[in-house]
């Protein structure tokens, strides 16, 4: 701001006058009791009873991972290591195998399949990664053990999540519309 | 003072003790549950249902932790600080009439129709008709009767400063120099402002003062001005926030209790909730006509006496509601904010209703004037309050020449 060839270097701000009203202090301390009073009649927050009551998530909601099973049962997965290979964190251990032979829709499929739920940063890479739509992070979020050992999920465990999650209804929400992912479509 | 029968005094002092501790562990609660829905919050509702069993929960809290003395303290006080301010407090609600009271009766004056014979035989008939009716007060007819708490009051502030004094800790040390400031500021304003009341009733006895509310009307219609005198005293008297800058976190990590912790701790945080008790209570039976309520008091037998104890209940849990709904609503002042409150408003206030007081009682004018004076006199100091301020500041002018 310049005023006359001087820099002006400070903005003064008068102090909000204070006057008859305010010196009595009783009317302001009224309405400062009046707004405690409102907060204790109506609570602007509400807050969950968490044990007793579950929260309701978002449904793209990023928990414990799941191995999705097909039409006829089989796991999804095609054991192509893009979800390893993509995941930040190191997590992901898969062993594939050569599919059996009345499996004729892949080459591949993984005889273990371990995600370490400890080390996973739940950032859903994963999931964007698979071509098949095979893993997938669904609402699971009360995750517990009682060693490092049994957080390690392997591919039973996460094809149970799979059931569980199915029968309980939390499918995650798809990003896509097809049945697989960008990947498989190229391929048809 | 009367006399009074002891069994029934020590029965009294044990029902009342058990019922201020337990009033005292509950009130911790509701502070915690007041609290928690100010601040849209829950509140503790774990132990128990609807959280009420917390209070045994935090009462054995305090009596297993471990008891740690640290050893730079003086331990003769440091053991004595936290029981001198328990016990003082819990000493002052002995004169308070809890529940329905009948006044001491006053002497019979001797005059030349009323020899000194048959004075004496009217006393003594008196007396032994105030003795047939129960007033429920520890020492009831204690003939200096608030003068009593208001002593008594003043010692707490013994405790402060022996559990700040012997802790050898800085902290402890500020914090109980600037509690018993504020507590001797405080008392001041306390006192002056019911010398009103005293005035009109010609007596410090409790139930006396009680009895002329119930026959003239409630003083804090007649004495608005003094009611919030003393309100805003208490509130300085039990630390209590806007005024509780002993135990600042901020700037004096725990105030005078720094250096405690498990049970001793306990009993100094105690002696703010028992003061809190006392002092609604005082401010019930001063201001508010104690046990009575006009229509509800006239109910006579054991129903009249359930009424009266509920009004007065009633009564005291407003006022520690008003005490917890504050806390959260007034930020605290600062210590200088605190002397200038005090020294330079409320003693000025106390004093000026007081003179109207007295002229008054002087003059024999309507008490209703009174009332009108408190509004003129509290409106009167925010009109010189805020001439005071209305000077124009003069500013530096900070400037910097273009190189």
């Amino acid at each position: 701001m310049k005023e006359g060839g001087v820099v002006k270097t400070v903005r003064w701000v008068d102090e909000p006058k204070v006057g008859l009203f305010e010196r009595m202090y009783l009317p302001a301390i009224a309405q400062g009791l009046a707004t405690t009073v409102r907060h204790i009649f109506k609570p602007q927050v509400r807050t969950e009873g968490y044990p007793e009551e579950e929260p309701k998530l978002p449904a793209n909601y990023r928990g414990v991972h799941r191995l999705n099973r097909d039409e006829k049962g089989r796991v999804r997965c095609v054991a192509c290591y893009m979800c390893a290979t993509a995941c930040p964190a190191h997590c992901i251990d898969i062993v594939a195998a050569p599919a059996p032979r009345e499996w004729p829709d892949r080459e591949k499929y993984p005889e273990t399949f371990v995600i370490d739920e400890l080390r996973c940063i739940y950032c859903g890479m994963c999931e964007e990664a698979c071509p098949v739509d095979a893993i997938e992070l669904t609402t699971l979020y009360d995750l517990t053990g009682l060693s490092r050992e049994q957080m390690l999920f392997d591919k039973e465990k996460l094809l149970s999540v799979f059931d569980y999650t199915v029968q309980a209804g939390t499918d995650p929400v798809r990003t896509r519309a097809g049945d697989y992912g960008p990947a498989a479509e190229l391929l048809s | 003072m009367t006399d009074f029968d002891l069994t029934h005094a020590i029965l009294l002092i044990v029902i009342v003790f058990a019922v201020i501790m337990g009033a005292v562990a509950y009130l911790t609660f509701a502070e915690r549950k007041v609290s928690a829905w100010v601040q849209d919050r829950i509140g503790p509702n774990r132990v128990g249902p609807w959280g009420l069993l917390q209070v045994i929960a935090d009462g054995l809290k305090f009596f297993f932790k471990e008891d740690i003395i640290p050893k730079h303290v003086d331990r003769v006080f440091y053991f004595l600080a936290p029981g001198v301010g328990v016990a003082t407090a819990l000493l002052a609600f002995s004169i308070v009439p809890f529940g329905p009271s009948i006044p001491p009766p006053a002497p019979v004056p001797v005059t030349a129709d009323m020899p000194i014979d048959q004075a004496v035989q009217q006393h003594q008939a008196n007396v032994e008709a105030y003795r047939s009716e129960r007033t429920f007060a520890i020492a009831p007819g204690l003939d200096i009767g608030i003068l009593f708490a208001f002593a008594i009051g003043s010692l707490v502030v013994y405790g402060v400063i022996l559990g700040g004094w012997s802790s050898n800790s800085k902290y402890s040390l500020l914090g109980s120099l600037r509690s018993s400031a504020q507590i001797i500021s405080y008392e001041i304003p306390l006192g002056m402002s019911v010398l009103g009341v005293f005035l009109f009733v010609g007596s410090v006895n409790l139930e006396k003062i009680l009895d002329y509310q119930v026959h003239h009307g409630w003083f804090v219609l007649f004495q608005p001005l003094a009611f919030l005198l003393f309100l805003v005293s208490v509130f300085a008297e039990c630390n209590r926030l806007p005024f509780d800058l002993p135990e600042a976190e901020q700037e004096l990590v725990g105030g005078f209790h720094t250096e405690y912790g498990s049970m001793k701790l306990g009993l100094m945080l105690m002696v703010d909730y028992i003061h809190m008790i006392t002092t609604s209570f005082f401010m019930a039976i001063l201001f508010f006509g104690g046990w009575h309520f006009p229509g509800l008091s006239d109910i006579g037998g054991t129903l009249g006496v359930v009424i009266k104890f509920i009004v007065l209940a009633l009564k005291v849990l407003m006022f520690i509601a008003i005490y917890m709904l504050v806390r959260w609503t007034i930020p605290r002042f600062k210590f200088d904010q605190l002397m200038a409150l005090a020294w330079q408003v409320m003693i000025p206030l106390a004093m000026v209703n007081l003179l109207c007081v007295m002229l008054a009682k002087e003059l024999g004018l309507s008490p209703w004037l009174l009332t009108a004076t408190s509004v003129v006199t509290f409106v009167a100091a925010a009109v010189i309050a805020t001439r005071e301020r209305s000077t124009v500041i003069q500013r530096p002018v900070a400037t910097l020449q273009p190189a």
